[in-house]
Parts: C-alpha cells; sequence; structure tokens
C-alpha cells in the first residue's frame, strides 16, 4: 500500500510539477497568473486524442504535433489576449484569464462535446511489478517522461541563447531591454513553452484518467503547488509538484476511506493556506521586503 | 435660442464648496431622473409579465452581492475568488435557522449576513500578510474548503442534497408571490447600493481607495491597513451574505452546485464589465451577466429553424460567449460599462460640439 501510493504520488506529482513550471514561467516572465493553464491541458489532450483516433496518426508525430499545435496556440493567446493587457492591474490580467479560461472551455464543449474520451491503449497494459509493487506502466511512463522534459528545460535555460535570454528577461525587464532583447518577443515564447508543458502533461494525464472538461480543474490544483514553491521559483515549482502529488495519493489512500473521500481536494488547499501564512511568499519565492 | 441637447441636466454646474460637489444628488435634474428611475422600478411589476419579474428580481439579488464584491475589490483593491463561497455561508445559515432552529426568515436573513460577514472576515485574515495575486490564491483556497464545508457538513447543510425552505411570508403577504418577493429584494439591493454609494464618500470609503492605490503610501498617511482591510472583507462578505440568504428564498432551496467557484468567477465578471470602484457599475454589470445566457438561449430558439445544431451548443456557446465578453471588455473598455455610460452621456451634454 505505502510504496503503491508513493508511486502514484510521484507521477501525478510529476506530472503537476510539468504544469507548475508554466505557470512558473509565465509568472516569472511577464508578471501574470495563468489561470487558463488547465485549459491548455485539455487542449493537448483533445488535440492528441483526435489526431490518434480519427485521423489514425501514429502516436508519436501526433505527439509532435500536438505540441506544434500548443505553441502556436500560446503564440496566439500571448498576442492577442495579453499584450493588449501590459501594464493594467493585475486584476485585469487575472480576469483576462479567468475569461480565456471560459471562452476556451466552451469552444472545446462545442467541438468535443461533454463525454469522456479514451485514448486507444498506446503504453503496456498489464502491470509491472517493481520489487513486490505492482504499478501501471503509464504511470512509470509518465514519471519518467516528466523527469525527462523537466531535464531538458532546465538544459535549455542553462545553455541556448533563448533560455538565457528569458531568464535575464524574468530576472530584470528593464535590464533586458538596454540590452536589445525583445521582451515581447520573450513573452510570446514563455507562452509557448507553457503551453507546450501543458499539454505534455494533458496527453499524460489523459491517458491515466481519460479526457473530459474536468481535466482542465488540474490548472487549479496547480496553485497549491506554485504557491508552495514560490510563484517565482522554477526548483520550487518542480519540488513542490512532486510534495503535493505525494500528499494527495498518501490522503487519498489513507484519510479518504475514514471520512467518506473529497478529502485529497482539500488537503493540499489548506497546506496552501497555512503556508501563505507562515511564509507568505512560498517556500522558494522571492521575498519582497517593504518598509513604512 | 438655446443650442443645449433638451436632455442634458449637468451643463452650467459649477460647484464652490466641496460639500456641494460632493453631495448625493447634486443638482435638481438628477433628483428628478432618480425619481423617474426609481418610479419605473416600482412599476415594474404591472409592466412585465411574471417571469421577466422573477428574472428581475434575480438580477436584483445578484446585483446585491456584486456591490458587495466591488466594495471589496474595486474600491479596497483586494481581490477575492471566493465570493460565492461566503454567499453560500449566507444562504446555508440562513436555511438552517429556519429550517432546522424554526427561526423567522426576517431574523435569520440578518444572522446569514453577519455568519458570512464572519466567515468572510477570517479568510481575510491572510490579508495582513498577503497581497495582490498571493491573496486571490488564498482566496481561491477559501472557496474550495467552503465548498467542501457545505458538502460534508451534513447535520448542518443536508450535503448534496441541500436544504429545502418554506417560502417566508412578511405578515399577510407570502413571499413565494413574485410581486411581494420583487419588492424586498427591490427594497434590500436599494439599501444596499444606498449604503455603498454613501460608503464610497465617507472616510471609510476614501481609506479603502488609498489602499487600492497604494497602501504603503496609505500606511504612511496613518490608514490602518490591515483594520480596513477586515473591514471590507467583512462589509464584502456581509452584502454576499445578505444575497445568499435571498437566493436561498427566491430558489427555495440551497443546495452547493449554486456557489462554485464559476459563480465567484461571474462575479468578478459582473463587476469587471460593470465598472470596478462603480457602484452603479455593478448593478449594470450583474445585470448584463445574468441577462446574457437568457438572452442567448432566446436567440438560439428563435434560430431553432436556420441553424437547429444551435440549441444543442448553447451551454457551450454561453460559456464561450461570457469569456469572450470578458476579454473583449477589458482590453477595449477597461472601466466597463459604467464608463460606457459616462461617455454616452457625454456625447449628449457636449451636443453639438464633439469635444
Amino acid at each position: 500500500m505505502f510504496w503503491q501510493l508513493l508511486l502514484t504520488g510521484l507521477a501525478i506529482g510529476s506530472i503537476y510539477a510539468l504544469v507548475a513550471l508554466g505557470f512558473v514561467l509565465i509568472y516569472k516572465a511577464s508578471g501574470c497568473l495563468n489561470f487558463a493553464q488547465g485549459e491548455f491541458l485539455l487542449l493537448g489532450a483533445y488535440v492528441a486524442l483526435t489526431l490518434v483516433t480519427t485521423y489514425k496518426v501514429p502516436f508519436l508525430p501526433a505527439v509532435i504535433l500536438t505540441l506544434a499545435v500548443a505553441a502556436l496556440a500560446g503564440l496566439v493567446v500571448e498576442r492577442l489576449v495579453l499584450r493588449p493587457l501590459i501594464g493594467e492591474p493585475v486584476i485585469s490580467v487575472i480576469m483576462v484569464t479567468l475569461g480565456l479560461s471560459a471562452l476556451m472551455r466552451g469552444i472545446f464543449q462545442a467541438l468535443w462535446g461533454t463525454d469522456t474520451r479514451v485514448f486507444p491503449p498506446i503504453f503496456p497494459q498489464e502491470p509491472v511489478s517493481l520489487g513486490g509493487v505492482s504499478v501501471s506502466a503509464v504511470y512509470l511512463w509518465s514519471l519518467g517522461l516528466a523527469v525527462l522534459l523537466l531535464l531538458l528545460l532546465s538544459l535549455f535555460f542553462k545553455f541556448t541563447t533563448t533560455g538565457i535570454v528569458m531568464r535575464a528577461v524574468a530576472d530584470d525587464q528593464q535590464a533586458a531591454l538596454s540590452v536589445g532583447i525583445s521582451v515581447k518577443r520573450v513573452f510570446g515564447i514563455t507562452w509557448a513553452i507553457a503551453a507546450v508543458v501543458a499539454a505534455v502533461g494533458g496527453i499524460l494525464l489523459g491517458n491515466i484518467n481519460g479526457v473530459n472538461a474536468s481535466l482542465a480543474s488540474l490548472g487549479l490544483k496547480v496553485l497549491p503547488v506554485v504557491i508552495l514553491g514560490g510563484l517565482e521559483s522554477v526548483p520550487g515549482a518542480v519540488v513542490g509538484g512532486f510534495v503535493i502529488g505525494l500528499i494527495e495519493s498518501f490522503v487519498g489512500g489513507y484519510l479518504d476511506p475514514l471520512v467518506g473521500g473529497g478529502l485529497r481536494e482539500v488537503v493540499p488547499f489548506v497546506i496552501l493556506l497555512l503556508v501563505l501564512l507562515v511564509r507568505p511568499y512560498g517556500l522558494f519565492g522571492e521575498e519582497i521586503i517593504e518598509r513604512v | 435660442m438655446r443650442l443645449r441637447f433638451p436632455w442634458t441636466t449637468n451643463c452650467g454646474l459649477f460647484f464652490t464648496r466641496y460639500e456641494e460637489d460632493q453631495a448625493f444628488l447634486p443638482s435638481r435634474a438628477a433628483k428628478i431622473k432618480v425619481l423617474c428611475l426609481f418610479a419605473l422600478l416600482l412599476a415594474l411589476p404591472w409592466l412585465v409579465g411574471p417571469y421577466p419579474l422573477r428574472i428581475a428580481s434575480q438580477v436584483a439579488i445578484m446585483a446585491l452581492g456584486a456591490v458587495g464584491l466591488n466594495l471589496l475589490t474595486g474600491f479596497a483593491g483586494q481581490i477575492s475568488v471566493g465570493h460565492a463561497a461566503f454567499m453560500g455561508v449566507g444562504a446555508y445559515a440562513v436555511g438552517a435557522l429556519t429550517t432546522k432552529l424554526g427561526l423567522s426568515f426576517w431574523l435569520a436573513l440578518p444572522l446569514g449576513g453577519l455568519a458570512a460577514a464572519l466567515v468572510g472576515a477570517f479568510f481575510g485574515l491572510p490579508s495582513l500578510r498577503l497581497k495582490g495575486l498571493y491573496l486571490a490564491i488564498a482566496t481561491l483556497a477559501a472557496q474550495v474548503i467552503l465548498d467542501f464545508a457545505f458538502v460534508r457538513l451534513e447535520p448542518i447543510t443536508g450535503g448534496a442534497a441541500g436544504l429545502v425552505l418554506t417560502p417566508p411570508s412578511l405578515g399577510p403577504l407570502s413571499l413565494a408571490d413574485d410581486t411581494v418577493f420583487y419588492y424586498v429584494t427591490l427594497a434590500l439591493t436599494m439599501a444596499g447600493v444606498i449604503f455603498a454609494l454613501n460608503l464610497s464618500r465617507s472616510r471609510v470609503g476614501r481609506a479603502f481607495m488609498a489602499i487600492r492605490d497604494r497602501d504603503l503610501a496609505a500606511a504612511m498617511l496613518g490608514v490602518d491597513l490591515f483594520g480596513y482591510k477586515l473591514r471590507a472583507f467583512f462589509l464584502s462578505s456581509f452584502y454576499a451574505g445578505l444575497a445568499g440568504g435571498m437566493l436561498a428564498a427566491y430558489t427555495r432551496v440551497v443546495t452547493p452546485e449554486q456557489f462554485t467557484l464559476d459563480v465567484s468567477i461571474q462575479f468578478l465578471a459582473m463587476i469587471v464589465i460593470g465598472g470596478l470602484g462603480d457602484v452603479l457599475g455593478s448593478v449594470y454589470g450583474a445585470a448584463f451577466v445574468s441577462l446574457l445566457p437568457i438572452a442567448l438561449s432566446y436567440l438560439a430558439q428563435a434560430l431553432q429553424g436556420v441553424l437547429p445544431q444551435m440549441v444543442n451548443l448553447l451551454s457551450a456557446c454561453q460559456t464561450a460567449l461570457f469569456g469572450l465578453v470578458i476579454i473583449l471588455f477589458l482590453i477595449f473598455e477597461p472601466q466597463g460599462l459604467a464608463k460606457l455610460w459616462r461617455h454616452i452621456k457625454d456625447y449628449f451634454r457636449l451636443w453639438p460640439f464633439s469635444y
């Protein structure tokens, strides 16, 4: 039971970490909290599913196509919706992403309906035995893929020019502007990358749970993750993702049977409130010091 | 020969004293306008049928809630994503007090408001240290936790099945009657709007706005940040609780689905579309957001001959249009319907000169 819950928690946590990463990237670059992140997850899942089931595209090309579509969607959203609001108050930016999430949800519902759809079996169906614990292969795959993607992204930020430019913008926009970096271009790239990681998360989760509109609620579940880790911290997002995934898994396994379910959805938010009360900027967040 | 447009009312008004400028109804014409509007609202039951009247009551309830949220978010600048949950606290308090304890609705309603206000102030406690995005997320946590409580505290809330209320009465008049209910809601909402309008001209209102505009500067001027933020949370949730109590009397059933995150987002949309920091704007916004899906479903019925699939797509279209409207308002008219209305009035006021 314990090892089972541990592995499930790690697998789910890795997906949380991925989605939270997209969240944190956007926040760091443009100071915007993206409440529509869950819808980008859903976009990836639906597009991949349609390509695989309706157009019979093999899985790997389908995933690559999906990621391209997601990147494009991220760019378009940034250009049309977010850019006009640069410099507006926080409430406007929050509201516009909430509006965006309603718009995308409506469009998805019109296109794909409300039924749960399932991916055709892609990962091996029989559970893998790991030292006496049997785990479904999808969980291991998603854990592996998510960790691989996180590694790739950290290399990208460390060594490529684009990655360094993005870090520069996140660090200090004015300084970045003064050395000739196009901040607007970086915003676009940031949204594209965030949409891509969300799409990967969506495809993985879609393989685990099936695809329907409730998948988008993950966009909100990621909030405790990013708060725990601190909104400005990329390593924080990863750590927070795994921590919340594990907590959810253990609460679901040990406490939910005692109270009759539903607790695993709430406990992350209770933790969020406690963290905010003790450390208002999260565990690894940037502390802003103000004095009167 | 006067070139002035005959309907303009505010030409040539030059105040010489601060009190005149801040007066509730600055001119005679404004008084007449407000009286006409009031008469129109009073006469509404004779002008429209029973269904539009029920819609009007619903709009009035939502407007009361939206005015409350605007006090917190529009005036004091504290973003709350948990307004529907506070409304739910009021609704459940009214439901439980009337059905389980047999209290009179008229006693339960203010108590419901108070319960919501206390819960709201409790979740406002983090605002001591949090601001902006972090506070928004903390109130989101309040929404999730209260949602859970509504479903799980079965002895009080009746769980997923909810509570069923008997329609309250006012002397010989029963609130089950649509006209009576309309007048009661109208009176309550008007009282709420007038209180909010007056509050915004008072010391408290100015303190709220100072905190919104620059909290550090406000603190330096001696505004007690924490105290005023808590007051804003308390007041806003009190409004929400009253609106929740009226909603309970309106639907006569209280269930968890009435107070989800989506409803909180609708409230935020109302004040953004109506105009942040504009009391009357929240009324316009509440009307707009409540009427939009109804208008769309009428449109779908009208177009049934031409576009038969429209009916199936209705709920999807409603969601998408809701989102689109929010985005368009934020991009093209961030100050909302209140500002649009002012533009229209200015156009007529300056007519025939456009500058």
